[in-house]
């Protein structure tokens, strides 16, 4: 039953599937990204409060929601490598990183350009931005350790404990809007089973979710297969798979 | 009709600054992460390059 | 051969680092006297004004206390992997826990205990009414201790680096950040009156959180530079 979690320890398996996943990942976050915008931007209706600006939520939570899930998925990726000294789970957070990074800083920008209207200011230190801000910074501060090393396999493991310590972060911008008075709403979606948007606002916004997620997995695989090449350059499959 | 799209009910200045970003941010990571896995792949192959005169 | 026990090498080691620091006086004072000159750029820079000085003073103290314990948690474990005493002391049969405990305590002791000590001074200056000093001092101990401990982990994924310090502050203080906003928070409270209990129960789960994980993290780290 584990057999395909041990192929994904072989850097050849991981360089093969991730090449034949991009395609399909790209293709279908192309189709949910495109009905996304499309129907965000026209068919949904305007908000009662808040008119088109509230269509700004289309790129907004898609954005604040990955650079959650990225970092995470840095972290625990960085762990694997860390524990079980499987070498791909550092080729994960690795090529997590810069992604990651750019959707906080997209959330941030987008966030405030929504703010500016909304709540009159383009930036306030309330907990869930701060929070926000903290992690662009914690970001940061994992793709600088990370290269500072010599040996890179070190560097690596640097990394990944570093992402570790930060990803108390993570719940922290989750429950913020829940544990203290912050301008920023609450959630949203998450209430399972009846959500506080009608179906025509939800759709495009459960669209774009799933389309920056694949778009995220498309990246990710064609980063993860540079990432492969640059720690296995000695490997003897190497040869077989450049030559095409 | 199409102005009233394009003026998004006189929130223009932020709506379009926020999905043009955004569409920046996802051409910059496709873009970043094609140079990045071509980089890689040429530096791979300087390096076989140099070990063929050395393994048969 | 003599048997230590856990304790003793623990007191062992706080005693050897105190001695170390007590020996150069001028680098235990240097990140006391930068605390004060910082904490003194602020009044200058912005305002004279007492009332106003009132109102920055709880974010003032703070960032002046977090910049002078980052100077300070440099030295933490670098004069040791320096001269190979750090090796030493990884493989001297006492777990490396108890070591990194010992050298973040010593540390702890004299520099955010020392800062503890000197706040009343900086709070006068700053303006703050001495009803708030209980509570400034109560909360800067407690984020001190935090604040050593999570240095503890940069500092030993840091040492041995080129520019290390750099690298330091870049990783330590986004951690640092929900500290100094319990921290200021709690000083702010006291000054205006009202009740600090609040921000001082968060920060002191803070400071639990931290003593108890960050022992882990910070001897991971150091092995992971050892290795």
């Amino acid at each position: 039953m584990w057999t395909w979690f041990y192929k994904l320890a072989s850097p050849p398996y991981v360089f093969g599937v991730a090449a034949a996943l991009t395609p399909w990942f790209a293709a279908l976050a192309a189709l949910a990204i495109g009905y996304g915008t499309v129907a965000g931007l026209v068919f949904a209706p305007p908000d009662y409060q808040q008119g088109d600006a509230f269509r700004i939520i289309y790129v907004h939570a898609p954005a604040a929601w990955l650079s959650l899930f990225a970092y995470t998925t840095m972290a625990v990726a960085g762990g694997i490598g860390l524990i079980w000294r499987i070498k791909m789970g550092h080729a994960v957070a690795a090529a997590t990183a810069p992604i990651g990074a750019s959707f906080t800083l997209l959330a941030l920008v987008t966030g405030s350009l929504w703010g500016r209207p909304m709540w009159g200011t383009y930036w306030a230190w309330d907990p869930r931005l701060t929070s926000e801000l903290i992690l662009l910074f914690l970001y940061v501060g994992v793709m600088s350790l990370r290269p500072a090393f010599e040996d890179p396999a070190r560097g690596d493991r640097a990394a990944a404990l570093l992402s570790i310590v930060g990803v108390v972060n993570v719940p922290i911008i989750h429950y913020s809007v829940l544990w203290w008075n912050s301008l920023h709403q609450g959630a949203t979606v998450a209430k399972i089973g009846k959500p506080a948007m009608p179906g025509s606002m939800l759709w495009p916004l459960l669209s774009m979710l799933l389309g920056f997620m694949l778009f995220y997995g498309a990246v990710l695989c064609i980063r993860v297969r540079g990432e492969v090449l640059n720690r296995e350059r000695q490997a003897t499959w190497v040869r077989e798979a450049v030559k095409s | 009709m199409m102005s009233a799209f394009w003026s998004m009910g006189g929130y223009a200045r932020y709506v379009w600054p926020c999905f043009g970003f955004a569409g920046a941010v996802l051409i910059w990571n496709l873009w970043s992460a094609c140079g990045y896995l071509a980089a890689a792949r040429m530096r791979a192959v300087r390096a076989l390059a140099m070990g063929a005169g050395e393994n048969v | 051969m003599m048997k230590v026990g856990v304790w003793e090498a623990f007191f062992l080691v706080v005693r050897r680092e105190l001695a170390l620091s007590f020996r150069r006086p001028d680098q235990l004072l240097q990140p006391l006297v930068f605390f004060l000159i910082v904490t003194t750029l602020f009044p200058l820079g912005l305002s004279v004004q007492l009332s106003l000085l009132r109102d920055m003073a709880p974010g003032v103290l703070w960032v002046a206390a977090l910049l002078s314990s980052l100077l300070s948690l440099d030295a933490l474990f670098k004069s040791d992997a320096d001269d190979g005493t750090l090796e030493q002391l990884a493989l001297s049969g006492q777990g490396l826990q108890v070591i990194v405990m010992a050298k973040t305590l010593a540390h702890w002791l004299v520099s955010g205990a020392a800062l503890v000590l000197v706040s009343p001074l900086v709070g006068t200056a700053l303006a703050i009414p001495e009803a708030a000093f209980g509570t400034m001092m109560l909360s800067l101990s407690l984020g001190t201790l935090t604040l050593s401990w999570l240095g503890a982990i940069g500092a030993g994924l840091t040492v041995g680096l080129k520019r290390g310090n750099v690298l330091l502050s870049l990783i330590v203080l986004p951690l640092a950040m929900p500290l100094l906003i319990f921290g200021a928070g709690a000083t702010d409270r006291a000054i205006s009156g009202t009740s600090a209990a609040g921000a001082l129960y968060l920060l002191a789960a803070l400071c639990v959180l931290t003593c108890t994980l960050a022992p882990f993290a910070a001897t991971a780290a150091l092995r992971i530079t050892l290795e």
